[in-house]
């Protein structure tokens, strides 16, 4: 297993170095700088910003000088905030993503869990139609729907909670992590529903009734735990998706977050930012990936087998 | 086999208490105080405040959001008149200026503090001014010092000491600045933040005088001389202010903290309005005007602003170097029915470059909607009913507004001078990178005072102007706006030497203006004291909020 982790994480090497190259390339050739104003930057002042932040370096030299500088965990400072480094930035935002993303997949979690497990006790029925076609359709509304949706109603036409802010005033995150939830919650019931469709046609589930369980005992105690095995795979992945995708959340509710600070840095061509997201959220994936692999194969006896199998 | 479903129905009636609690816990939400009901009770302004603010740094920053917050933190030696923009005292109680109008005394007063209870002085003046002369600092602002005798060859490394400088304390509390010309709105420059006194200690504290961007701006490090002081700083979510108690009115000044909130969602702004959680929003959006405007007590304020929305012509662009061409485009623009009926938020149609009545300035109007005239400078111009023009290009900045105004535009064109033109969006950095490497035929663009004079629009277009990227250069142009105006003996000679000037560029035209700006907020009633002028300047040491409605 030691070995497995290891081996994924040197893999994970290779994988960064070839993000931050292309970011490094993309960001460098989208036209407009970062010092481009529509009132003309005097020449003077260009040449002082541009030789602080080394911009009057060739390419390659940037490009080394960038490397080196990750190596150490610098990220070097922000062009759009001057005084602010990456890192600060990026400290500064993450706590309240990371908040965002840990409510938004508890929304996931317990309505996802709940509706997948309802629609798989009765296949093929009303039971099981109604909240499968509600989970279509929160996959298929974008937040940027949903989220002003949520808003009026909740916020503007029954005024019972906030329409934006975080942490600000009581209740107001309560809609950013319904919102960011919501898609989620409908792939969970997707993926649990499969799940407990499968276990609960196994023998130790007729076993079970046969006994004479009652239901919510078959389903709580046996069925749950095998059948949430797809739901468990798919978390991983969804919390670091869920961390990156936040931005478009972020924006209608004005959340201080990491997402808002990534498409500010786009738009402003706030180089170093714009790459500094990039390795963090490219490292969050592969963390939260490794993370999902582990928790995969400790709940599968058949993988541990083939990763113990693979190490001998 | 189908399945009964004995599920105890323990479960379900445990998710439908959760739902009933939750309704509960919201429907309490509901009755608590928001924003605007408190801040209106604890004297707390809420301010939507645009863009998060990059700087506020005075030296350092640019922009309207940094504009807010730096006019609430620190004053500079005359403030303005809230209505009228006369300059009224601010750190200097009196000023004299001489007969020749180049030299102006100023007597600071005596009880002027930093928000530590430092004495603030005219030597705090004279250094900081060295400070945003120092090129490596890279002020975006430098020029605003120029009128000053030498600071410009100071800026530029052709003198060496700053003692050459027209900057000069007589004694602790006189500052004598001498300047190169006469320049009438040199009051008017004494409160842009860009010339705003600096704190010594605290700057150098955090690093060397010139360096970008030290920590010396952080909350807790501030140290500024203005009506509030700077409490809280969070990227993104708000900046804070609170009543400065060493400032020398500090009992005139009524409220006790003023919330910026970084608002560059304008849709999302409006709803925070609506839900009372801000006292003031930055903008309004285009589609809710009509809605604010019909209501009764409207929130809705609408004000002229100095500022003209104009297309640059790419005067290199073969079809458009005729002069008779870009006239034609020029009389075929309905502006009226562009304002009234696509913006529909009270923009004055406009005819020239500067807006009416800038310091008593107005533009010559030599300019008309005329589409027969139009069809004739067309067809002159080797291109009878549009024959044979090719089909041009116009370049916008992504925005529903911005392509609102360019498809009017191309039906205009298209309706009375049967040409055919294409429209461009691109992203706002795309654009401007296109725009000023001249890659475009006609582009829109917009351009607001940072004071209120003619010079500030008409030297724009001058031949090595970094604005001007059209391509135009008029040598007479030049001469009487950089040599001429600001020789003139009196106002009204300068006045009619910028009015030969405008002529010149009404007449060429590498510009078309198209309508004067206006600013757009939605405004609780409680707020009292707001400014009303045309560069949107407000002073929050006026503003109170009235606690009875919210």
């Amino acid at each position: 297993m030691v070995r497995f982790v290891l081996g994924r994480i040197l893999q994970a090497v290779p994988v960064l170095l070839i993000v931050v190259s292309i970011t490094f390339i993309l960001v460098h050739s989208a036209p407009g700088g970062p010092f481009s104003a529509d009132k003309a930057v005097p020449a003077e002042v260009l040449e002082a910003l541009e030789a602080q932040y080394n911009l009057d370096q060739p390419l390659w030299q940037q490009y080394l000088s960038y490397l080196g500088d990750v190596l150490r965990g610098d990220l070097g400072p922000s062009f759009k905030y001057p005084g602010r480094s990456v890192n600060e930035l990026i400290a500064s935002g993450l706590p309240t993503t990371a908040e965002l993303g840990f409510y938004a997949m508890l929304v996931a979690v317990v309505i996802g869990v709940i509706a997948g497990v309802i629609a798989s006790m009765r296949p093929n029925t009303l039971q099981d139609y109604v909240p499968m076609s509600v989970a279509m359709i929160g996959i298929c509304m974008p937040s940027f729907l949903l989220g002003p949706l949520l808003v009026l109603i909740f916020g503007i036409h029954l005024e019972w909670l906030p329409v934006s802010g975080w942490n600000q005033i009581p209740g107001d995150k309560i809609l950013p992590a319904i919102t960011l939830g919501t898609g989620y919650a409908a792939y969970i019931a997707r993926l649990s529903r499969g799940g407990m469709l499968e276990v609960l046609s196994q023998d130790y589930i007729r076993t079970a009734r046969a006994k004479g369980l009652s239901e919510f005992i078959i389903i709580g105690k046996h069925a749950l735990r095998g059948g949430l095995i797809p739901v468990v795979a798919f978390l991983g992945p969804a919390f670091a998706g869920l961390l990156g995708g936040s931005f478009v959340v972020e924006t209608i509710f004005q959340i201080p977050g990491l997402g808002r600070f990534y498409v500010q840095a786009a738009f402003n061509r706030d180089y170093t930012m714009i790459l500094g997201t990039t390795v963090f959220f490219a490292a969050l994936i592969i963390f939260f990936n490794l993370l999902s692999d582990i928790l995969a194969i400790w709940l599968n006896p058949k993988l541990r087998q083939q990763v113990r199998g693979d190490a001998e | 086999m189908k399945q009964q479903s004995p599920l105890s129905n323990q479960p379900l009636r445990s998710v439908v208490a959760l739902v009933l609690l939750s309704a509960c816990l919201l429907t309490a939400c509901g009755e608590s105080e928001n924003n605007v009901q408190s801040g209106n009770r604890t004297g707390t302004l809420h301010w939507g405040n645009g863009t998060e603010p990059q700087s506020i740094d005075p030296h350092i920053a640019t922009g309207v959001p940094e504009h807010h917050i730096i006019g609430a933190l620190m004053e500079g030696l005359v403030l303005k008149d809230r209505d009228t923009l006369e300059a009224i005292p601010g750190i200097a109680e009196t000023w004299h200026i001489s007969d020749d109008a180049r030299i102006y005394t100023f007597n600071l007063r005596s009880d002027a503090r930093w928000s530590n209870g430092d004495v603030l002085n005219a030597h705090d003046f004279v250094w900081s001014w060295w400070r945003a002369l120092q090129p490596r600092l890279g002020n975006s602002y430098a020029y605003m010092y120029f009128p000053i005798a030498n600071a410009k060859d100071y800026y530029r490394g052709e003198i060496e000491k700053f003692s050459e400088v027209g900057v000069k304390a007589l004694d602790d509390l006189t500052l004598e600045i001498t300047l190169e010309n006469p320049t009438p709105y040199f009051l008017q420059l004494l409160d842009h933040y860009s010339m705003f006194p600096v704190h010594q200690p605290t700057i150098e504290k955090f690093g060397d005088a010139d360096e970008r961007g030290t920590r010396w701006t952080y909350a807790g490090n501030l140290v500024s001389n203005g009506p509030f002081k700077l409490a809280e700083w969070e990227i993104n979510r708000s900046v804070v202010v609170e009543k400065n108690s060493f400032y020398y009115a500090s009992e005139k000044v009524k409220l006790n903290r003023v919330i910026f909130y970084p608002t560059e969602n304008q849709t999302t702004e409006e709803r925070m309005f609506r839900a009372g959680q801000l006292h003031y929003t930055n903008d309004v959006p285009i589609d809710k005007i009509e809605t604010y405007r019909a209501a009764e007590d409207s929130a809705l304020k609408i004000t002229p602003y100095l500022g003209t929305y104009f297309y640059r012509i790419n005067v290199s662009v073969p079809h458009l170097q005729d002069r008779q061409v870009r006239r034609a485009l020029a009389m075929t623009i309905d502006r009226a029915l562009i304002t009234d009926k696509v913006l529909k938020a009270g923009q004055i149609p406009a005819y020239a470059m500067t807006p009416p009545n800038t310091l008593g300035y107005y533009p010559p109007a030599t300019l008309s909607f005329d589409p027969a005239a139009a069809r004739q400078l067309l067809a002159d111009a080797g291109y009878p009913n549009g024959e044979g023009f090719p089909v041009t290009e116009i370049l916008y900045n992504t925005n529903e507004a911005h392509r609102k105004v360019a498809v009017a535009i191309q039906q205009m064109w298209r309706k009375h001078l049967n040409i055919e033109v294409k429209l461009l969006n691109q992203e706002w950095k795309v654009y401007l990178d296109s725009e000023s490497n001249g890659d475009y035929e006609i582009s829109r663009a917009g351009w607001i005072g940072d004071y209120v004079d003619p010079n500030n629009f008409l030297d724009l277009f001058l031949c090595d102007s970094g604005n001007n990227r059209t391509g135009w250069c008029n040598r007479e142009y030049d001469q009487l706006v950089l040599q001429q105006a600001p020789r003139a003996a009196t106002h009204a000679e300068r006045l009619a030497i910028f009015a030969r000037a405008e002529t010149i560029l009404l007449d060429e035209l590498p510009v078309l203006p198209i309508y004067t700006y206006t600013t757009k907020h939605l405004v609780k009633p409680s707020v009292k004291n707001l400014g009303s002028n045309i560069l949107d300047q407000n002073y929050f040491r006026d503003i109170y909020l009235q606690q009875a409605d919210n």
